[in-house]
């Protein structure tokens, strides 16, 4: 029997109150995420239990019990305190998936300030893009990407300090940049965690959108709530657990499932840093013996790719539970799961916006392969007509996913932009910006992006951002970003080029403009494909038809082309 | 052959890691199980290699295992005519 039992009675019975009784936690008193996932586990008698087993790429392996995770988050969440940084104040965690990065979370969430998690392959613009909308207070990061934080920081003020987690002293710091080895410090057995409440500002994370700059989704340490419960019923995991989730947690799934959910339950968790080969993630699965295994489609395909020779080399008879979640889940990969592993990877549907699982297929429920499952239990989801946003009550028919607001993770707001957020919200519903239908048995079916945002690999990337930044490569007189499907990451970025005159429309002005992006923004944003054009398709007013290109390479109807302007 | 190996490794060195980084790269060097260069990267540096000697690496050639160091590229170069 799972954890959730029947899907059907459980959402007959179920409120937030079930998830806020396991915690202990009433409403109105504190409720800080940092001490739900390490003090209260210790206090409940698990200290010397696992909480992390770490491997790096050379196959180095730390492990930590939460006792000693407990008094590491003191030690950074007192430092951090030392340095005067104050409640509420952004501190930036810029790193590869090591200790210091999911301790340094929970750290920062003790001692009252906001975690800003980026992903640490980001080149210098993305960084900074980010770290100025948040004004951002502190930023720990490795040595290996201090060149990144230096590029930019003169034109960041408001950044008083650079922790750097792994010197060594082999290079001298410079002004704002101070040493700080977590392991070195002396231990902070008692730290005074911070009173947070439900609506204390928690985690920023940044999401892309059509236009604009990237949009800082801000959530609270309310949204405990929905993530401890969401890891307990969707992911299934139990005490004896050995949970692995490939997100980094520079991306929501990597903070809400990667660090918040199982440790609130007390779960042991294994990470591994390092880059995707098939038979490293075998080894890893077999050598630390994983039963919970939450993936990405994109990794799915790509483990298909390389067939069924590297399983028979590894034991993966410790897994039990599979799950996936950043695109839709195709049918195929859930046959194919069934067959190699003997499981199915349940898809789950939802957003850096929702916090937390919105639509899921769960263990004990029939799945239908291709499909995104039900709403959680809690979530009342649907889909709406594209221009009225009334519900759809016939089956079948596509509109855009909608979900009535209220449960606990959901965003606050996006940060120094409430009107985009405000704008998320219609007739009672937010929108999700993703079409689905649902079928006769209440099972949603995606459909696709109702916008141009190009969701590559299980990560959103803003055409906006990418052509921006194109138009600062010496050669590029104009662009439009597309996506491009793509078998094994479903879309990628696909650039049509219009170069200013004396540039050679060749391979080597490509791979510049390429490694251009893959620097300057980050190695997703990268076009994988670039086209160079005369001219790119314009209304009659001027404005790039980035429609017309992307049904070009969908094999789409281009629809309506009579305000094209050389029609 | 070590010349074709040499200009792999300096690509790499100058195209994937920061200007003040001290890591070594071998001609062992995890490239993509260590985490110097993603997958996403990966196409870059296939284009590269395509580019610069002139041939067409099909996608099922270029699997992560393939990349994953120095030595691993050259071989499979070497199933182009390339040494």
């Amino acid at each position: 029997m799972s954890n959730m039992g029947s899907y059907e009675e459980k959402v007959k019975n179920f409120t937030w109150q079930i998830a806020e009784r396991e915690l202990g936690y009433q409403p109105g008193q504190v409720i800080n995420i940092g001490y739900y996932c390490s003090d209260r586990i210790c206090e409940m008698g698990k200290g010397d239990k696992l909480a992390l087993i770490w491997e790096s790429f050379s196959g180095e392996i730390k492990k930590y019990t939460f006792e000693q995770m407990r008094v590491l988050t003191n030690t950074i969440a007192h430092y951090l305190k030392k340095l005067e940084i104050q409640p509420g104040e952004r501190v930036c965690l810029f790193m590869d998936k090591i200790p210091e990065l999911y301790f340094g979370f929970l750290g920062i969430l003790k001692m009252g300030a906001i975690a800003q998690p980026l992903f640490s392959a980001f080149g210098g613009e993305s960084l900074f893009t980010r770290l100025e909308d948040a004004g951002t207070r502190a930023i720990m990061t490795q040595k290996k990407h201090l060149g990144k934080v230096r590029q930019i920081i003169d034109n960041l003020p408001q950044l008083k300090y650079v922790l750097v987690v792994d010197d060594d002293g082999s290079k001298p710091l410079r002004e704002r940049e101070i040493a700080f080895g977590m392991e070195k410090e002396s231990p902070v057995e008692k730290f005074d965690i911070y009173p947070a409440t439900a609506e204390t500002p928690s985690v920023l994370h940044y999401t892309s959108g059509t236009t604009g700059k990237p949009k800082g989704a801000q959530h609270v340490h309310y949204s405990l709530i929905s993530q401890y419960i969401t890891a307990k019923y969707v992911l299934d995991l139990r005490e004896d657990d050995i949970y692995w989730c490939t997100a980094d947690p520079g991306w929501v799934t990597g903070t809400s499932y990667g660090i918040i959910g199982p440790w609130s339950n007390g779960i042991t968790q294994c990470v591994l840093d390092a880059g995707f080969t098939a038979e490293r993630w075998y080894k890893f699965i077999q050598d630390h013996k994983i039963t919970v295994w939450y993936s990405a489609p994109t990794a799915i395909r790509a483990l298909m790719k390389e067939g069924e020779a590297p399983i028979k080399k590894y034991d993966l008879s410790s897994l039990r539970h599979l799950c996936s979640v950043g695109e839709p889940l195709n049918a195929e990969a859930v046959h194919w799961s069934k067959n190699v592993y003997g499981l199915t990877f349940h898809d789950t549907y939802w957003q850096t916006e929702t916090g937390c699982i919105m639509i899921s297929n769960y263990p004990g429920m029939k799945i239908k392969p291709g499909s995104m499952g039900k709403p959680f239990p809690g979530i009342t989801a649907t889909v709406v007509d594209l221009k009225t946003h009334q519900p759809i009550n016939t089956p079948g028919v596509v509109g855009l996913i909608a979900i009535r607001p209220g449960w606990p993770s959901m965003f606050r707001t996006y940060w120094n932009n409430e009107r985009t957020y405000q704008n998320k919200f219609v007739n009672g519903w937010y929108i999700c910006g993703d079409r689905a239908s649902i079928d006769e048995e209440g099972y949603f079916w995606f459909v696709g992006r109702d916008d141009d945002v190009i969701n590559t690999g299980g990560h959103l990337v803003g055409p906006f951002e990418v052509e921006s930044a194109l138009l600062e490569h010496e050669a590029v007189a104009e662009s439009a970003v597309v996506g491009k499907p793509d078998p094994i990451n479903m879309e990628v970025v696909k650039a049509f080029i219009a170069l200013k005159p004396n540039y050679e429309p060749n391979d080597m002005t490509k791979l510049d403009i390429m490694n251009f992006i893959r620097k300057r923004l980050s190695p997703l944003a990268m076009p994988q494909e670039i086209e160079f054009v005369e001219t790119l398709p314009k209304t009659r007013s001027g404005k790039i038809m980035r429609r017309l290109l992307r049904a070009k390479e969908w094999g789409e109807e281009v629809g309506d082309t009579s305000t094209l302007e050389n029609e | 052959m070590s010349d074709l190996k040499e200009v792999i490794r300096q690509y790499v060195i100058d195209e994937y890691l920061e200007a003040d980084s001290d890591q070594e790269i071998t001609y062992d060097t995890k490239l993509i199980s260590g985490g110097i260069v993603d997958s996403f990267s990966m196409v870059s540096l296939k284009v590269f290699l395509e580019t610069k000697y002139k041939i067409q690496i099909p996608d099922a050639k270029a699997t992560p295992e393939a990349f994953d160091s120095v030595n691993n590229i050259a071989k499979l170069l070497k199933e182009f005519g390339i040494e």
